[in-house]
């Protein structure tokens, strides 16, 4: 085994909050390694101990066989990161960020490669404060990558990026794992995960309530489809539920999804039929229905119990 | 060495682009002694024991520069910084967290020197400027002042909750002391109450020692302003050193 990550058993409170709970896992040299979940499930918590700006109440942490607390100053020119709040002077352009962080290392990639790599190098010039959203991202990685280290740290990257900007941002991660580093991520976003990593944590309230590879994870979960659709008004799911090959219910708002059926349950076909069936004979008004394969989100719905969704329109 | 010398450099270039903090420091000083220098002209006075108005004038006005730096810019800067996540972001390199604030001291230390150099260049070239003290003094001086104000500076960077309220704070602080410490205007053109309640004031000391040591004064009388300045800096180091957060 060759983990370059391991957490044993981490705990970290905040006053009466709870921010994480008993966390153990190991991350593998070269993988791209995902922690999902929704705000406040304990991500930021984790990474921030890993990358030893945190100290956790108790647990074990080891990076590269050191310790990040203690062997900080040993850790420090290995690790690439980017923080979820994190910031670089209005003023400073582009070029004197990445040359100055340059300097603070004994060994460095060649920040002209870096920023042409990055398509940033037309903006070489441009203070930061005038950079888009997605351009200060790729300024941070940029920043992250500097000192070629064998890790590296993304928390919440894409978060408030557009669609295109964000999957801009997923082949850039790709890449840097191509170069053989390991990644080490969080998200919100279901659907990051699910395309970008390797292995997926799933994080809910302090815990780790899943741990495997999106594939393995959408299989373990033994459901074939997800209907939804939107409702108006009063609504009530029993009729739903009682139906056969219907495994869960759940409505957020107006959205309503039902996930079914069971791989290898007693219902041959796809449920929809019979949920239509059993809205129109309850004279529900509904409209936008539609069915889809399962994916990370609904793990995480049938782990916990509730939803993640709502974040994704941010 | 390296990397403390490109992140300094960095610091001023950012120091110049930021228009109050550069105003502030080196324009307004010059702003303030022409203005003066033109109504009132240098010609010895007796007043000020012979001295005039452009003479007296640039050790105070040094003082307010000092002031400026230490209360408003070093304190904004620094809680600016840690508000928007810009030390977290340095202390993730291997920079070590003691070179970050101290290139932050050298950085405001070096622009009000030239703040200082400017009025010094300006009442030579101008106001053929009177000047009967020794440079180490006046040096050795500058230096305590400075140090002393910036002490005070991560005092409020470090319990001020941002860089607005640090904003507000140093203002509060920063102009009744500027009119009354004589460092805006001189000392003896107000009334003695007022000047009875500037013997409180930081700032006053720093004008007094400055315009002592400027005009060829022994630093045996000034051991009061010696004194309250290194007791300032021990009080400030100590309690920002206890109060400092990163985040």
């Amino acid at each position: 085994m060759s983990s370059i990550i391991t957490v044993g058993g981490i705990a970290k409170t905040y006053g009466e909050t709870i921010a994480v709970n008993d966390l153990s896992f190991s991350v593998e040299e070269g993988e791209i390694f995902g922690m999902v979940g929704p705000n406040g499930a304990g991500k930021t918590t984790t990474i921030e101990c890993i990358e030893g700006l945190r100290q956790a109440d108790r647990g074990e942490i080891q990076v590269m066989g050191l310790d990040p607390i203690r062997q900080e100053r040993q850790l420090r020119p290995l690790l690439g990161i980017q923080l979820q709040q994190a910031h670089l002077p209005d003023n400073i352009k582009v070029w004197e960020a990445l040359d100055m962080y340059a300097s603070f290392y004994d060994n460095t990639l060649d920040w002209e490669d870096l920023l042409e790599e990055l398509g940033l190098m037309d903006k070489r010039g441009t203070t930061f404060r005038k950079l888009s959203g997605g351009q200060k991202q790729h300024l941070f990685i940029a920043l992250a990558l500097l000192n070629d280290p064998r890790l590296v740290f993304l928390d919440e990257l894409t978060t408030g990026l557009d669609p295109h900007a964000r999957h801009n941002i997923w082949d850039l991660v790709q890449e840097v794992r191509q170069r053989g580093k390991t990644v080490f991520l969080t998200t919100h976003y279901m659907e990051e995960a699910e395309n970008l990593c390797d292995r997926v944590a799933i994080l809910d309230q302090g815990k780790i309530v899943a741990l495997d590879t999106p594939a393995n994870l959408i299989r373990d979960l033994k459901i074939s489809e997800r209907i939804s659709f939107q409702v108006k008004g009063e609504w009530k799911s029993g009729a739903l539920e009682d139906l056969p090959g219907v495994k869960h219910v759940q409505r957020q708002g107006d959205k309503v999804v039902v996930l079914g059926p069971a791989n290898g349950a007693q219902v041959s076909a796809s449920i929809v039929t019979g949920v239509v069936n059993a809205l129109a004979e309850a004279g529900t008004q509904f409209s936008d229905l539609r069915t889809e394969y399962p994916d990370l989100e609904d793990v995480f719905l049938t782990l916990t119990g509730h939803q993640m969704r709502p974040e994704r329109s941010e | 060495m390296r990397a403390f010398l490109k992140y300094t450099w960095v610091e001023i270039k950012l120091f110049l682009r930021e228009p109050m903090g550069a105003f502030f420091t080196l324009v307004f000083p010059l702003v303030m002694l022409f203005l003066f220098g033109t109504i009132y002209g240098n010609e010895p006075d007796a007043m000020f024991n012979g001295y005039g108005t452009v003479d007296i004038s640039i050790p105070a006005y040094t003082a307010m520069i000092i002031s400026t730096t230490g209360i408003m810019a070093l304190s904004i800067t620094m809680s600016a910084y840690r508000e928007k996540g810009i030390l977290r972001r340095l202390r993730l390199s291997p920079l070590q967290p003691h070179v970050i604030l101290a290139g932050q001291v050298v950085v405001i230390f070096m622009m009000t020197l030239a703040g200082m150099l400017l009025l010094i260049l300006a009442g030579k070239l101008v106001y053929d400027l009177r000047f009967d003290g020794r440079v180490l003094d006046v040096a050795l001086a500058f230096l305590l002042g400075s140090v002393s104000f910036f002490s005070l500076g991560f005092v409020l960077a470090s319990v001020m909750p941002n860089a607005r309220t640090a904003q507000v704070v140093g203002m509060v602080i920063f102009y009744p002391m500027l009119f009354l410490s004589g460092a805006g205007m001189p000392l003896e053109i107000l009334p003695e109450s007022i000047r009875n309640f500037s013997k409180y004031l930081p700032l006053t000391h720093v004008v007094t020692m400055l315009r002592g040591l400027w005009i060829g004064e022994s630093w045996s009388l000034h051991t009061t302003e010696i004194w309250v300045l290194l007791g300032m800096t021990l009080a400030g180091v100590v309690i920002s050193s206890l109060t400092f957060r990163w985040e």
